[in-house]
């Protein structure tokens, strides 16, 4: 049987880079959720929101009537050139799905992680998210930096801060394996 | 003027596809269902077994919530089934639509359909070609709602493989797979398509999404096999499962052809069917 999650709450600490990837953990506290457009905004403006501690979900959530409807991940690997200012200032996890390049896998070193969250699972995340407040609305409802205030939210640390990358080694996996294939 | 039998099949058509398509978006059929349960209750990697329980307890919060499953609620692939009585008219193409639009405004449905060149979103799911309807005759009247989302089926492939190529089918639904890795949320469901023409292929690919997953032919779970050796698994975190199931309709096609469609499908393989009742 699975161990029990390590518990975290926001804002992040020293606490993350004891974490190993395969770990699973749950978080609660506030995320600011980002996509490709709010991370070029926060390059060219800022970051609305103090870093220091911080956790970006990679998200483009369904919002209506200021209630999170619908709020699984996105594809992380998109910002894997978009990442490294935000770690710099002192952000301490990424949410997503799919694992990020090897770029920010040494961004992450001795300072955060990556966390995964299951593709798909919008009404679960739903259920352990209330919105708190948004940036940048003007960029619009998928684009937007919504802050959400999570409760336990189920996720497995795909990236640790010592360069373990459970995506890279199943990558690595599947291409040894599809490389018999290919002889025949 | 319309006559009092058409408005009667009209409205029956769109509710009809109104409520499939929001059966189909919070609730998963009862095949697709077993397997993923199946696949959970044996899985072995404690990742994996870990990422199961998040899709199973998703699964339950929607039905609780009465919400989508998933963001991504798809553009609409739709297959009707018309008995010798209902004859096949532009008045049943416009009654899907007037369904579908129903479901985007009310389920909600996330408005997914855009111009392709544009890229204008018509904000009601609709569009040139789109909803995309299957007509065939059948014995009941019936639709069926297959909404499809992007991660997945942009993963998909046709390949017009040479006849001589029969035993390389497997290697180049396998090569789909490990092109796809992590993306189209595993563990996926394959329709494979082989034979027909080169649309045609692909057609047979998604209608094979159609048939039950617990079922599968001894050359379907052979593939399946050897494509979770690849270990990609649930999210691509590794694992036993990288596919649910793998279900393969063929068709008679030139004999200097055999073309082969792969089409990839994430766990969350959502269809449902409503008799229409003019």
């Amino acid at each position: 049987m699975t161990a029990k999650p390590v518990q975290l709450r926001t804002p992040l600490g020293e606490e993350v880079l004891s974490l190993h990837a395969g770990d699973h953990v749950e978080l609660s506290g506030v995320v600011y959720t980002a996509r490709d457009e709010a991370h070029l905004r926060m390059q060219k403006d800022g970051i609305p929101f103090d870093p220091k501690g911080a956790v970006i979900y990679h998200c483009g959530p369904v919002i209506q009537d200021k209630r999170v409807v619908a709020a699984g991940p996105t594809t992380s690997a998109r910002m894997n050139e978009l990442s490294g200012f935000l770690i710099d200032k002192g952000v301490r996890a990424l949410i997503g799905k799919g694992g990020m390049g090897t770029r920010v896998l040494g961004q992450l070193k001795n300072k955060g992680v990556y966390l995964a969250f299951t593709g798909g699972c919008a009404a679960l995340a739903a259920d352990r998210m209330k919105l708190k407040g948004v940036f940048f609305e003007d960029l619009g409802m998928a684009e937007a930096v919504w802050v959400f205030e999570l409760d336990r939210l189920p996720l497995v640390v795909g990236i640790d801060s010592h360069g373990n990358d459970i995506f890279g080694d199943v990558s690595k996996h599947a291409e040894a394996e599809f490389g018999r294939y290919k002889k025949s | 003027m319309k006559s009092t039998d058409q408005t009667r099949i009209h409205e029956a058509l769109a509710d009809a596809t109104f409520r499939a398509y929001r059966e189909a978006v919070i609730r998963l059929p009862p095949d697709v269902l077993r397997v993923i349960e199946k696949a959970a209750a044996s899985e072995t990697s404690p990742v994996a077994r870990g990422e199961f329980a998040n899709i199973l307890q998703n699964i339950t919060m929607a039905e609780k919530l009465g919400v989508p499953m998933c963001q991504d609620t798809g553009v609409p692939v739709v297959y009707l089934t018309l008995p010798p009585e209902i004859p096949l008219t532009k008045e049943l193409y416009d009654a899907v639509a007037d369904g579908v639009r129903r479901a985007t405004k009310e389920v909600p449905l996330r408005p997914n359909v855009v111009d392709p060149l544009t890229r204008h979103n018509t904000n009601d799911n609709t569009g040139l070609g789109m909803p995309a309807i299957h007509v065939k005759p059948g014995e009941k009247f019936t639709v069926t709602v297959l909404p499809k989302g992007a991660g997945a089926e942009n993963m998909s492939r046709i390949g017009m493989l040479l006849p001589s190529q029969v035993s390389q089918i497997e290697k180049f639904v396998i090569e789909t797979v490990y092109l796809a890795g992590s993306r189209p949320c595993p563990p996926i469901v394959i329709g494979v398509g082989i034979g027909g023409t080169f649309d045609g292929a692909a057609a047979l690919a998604k209608e094979a999404l159609l048939q039950p997953l617990d079922q599968m032919t001894e050359y379907e779970r052979g593939i399946l096999a050897a494509v979770n050796r690849l270990g990609i698994g649930p999210m691509g975190l590794g694992g036993d499962t990288t596919a649910l199931a793998v279900k393969v309709k063929t068709a008679g096609c030139h004999t200097a052809s055999l073309p082969v469609a792969v089409n990839i499908q994430c766990w969350a393989n959502r269809h449902a069917t409503v008799e229409v009742k003019p």
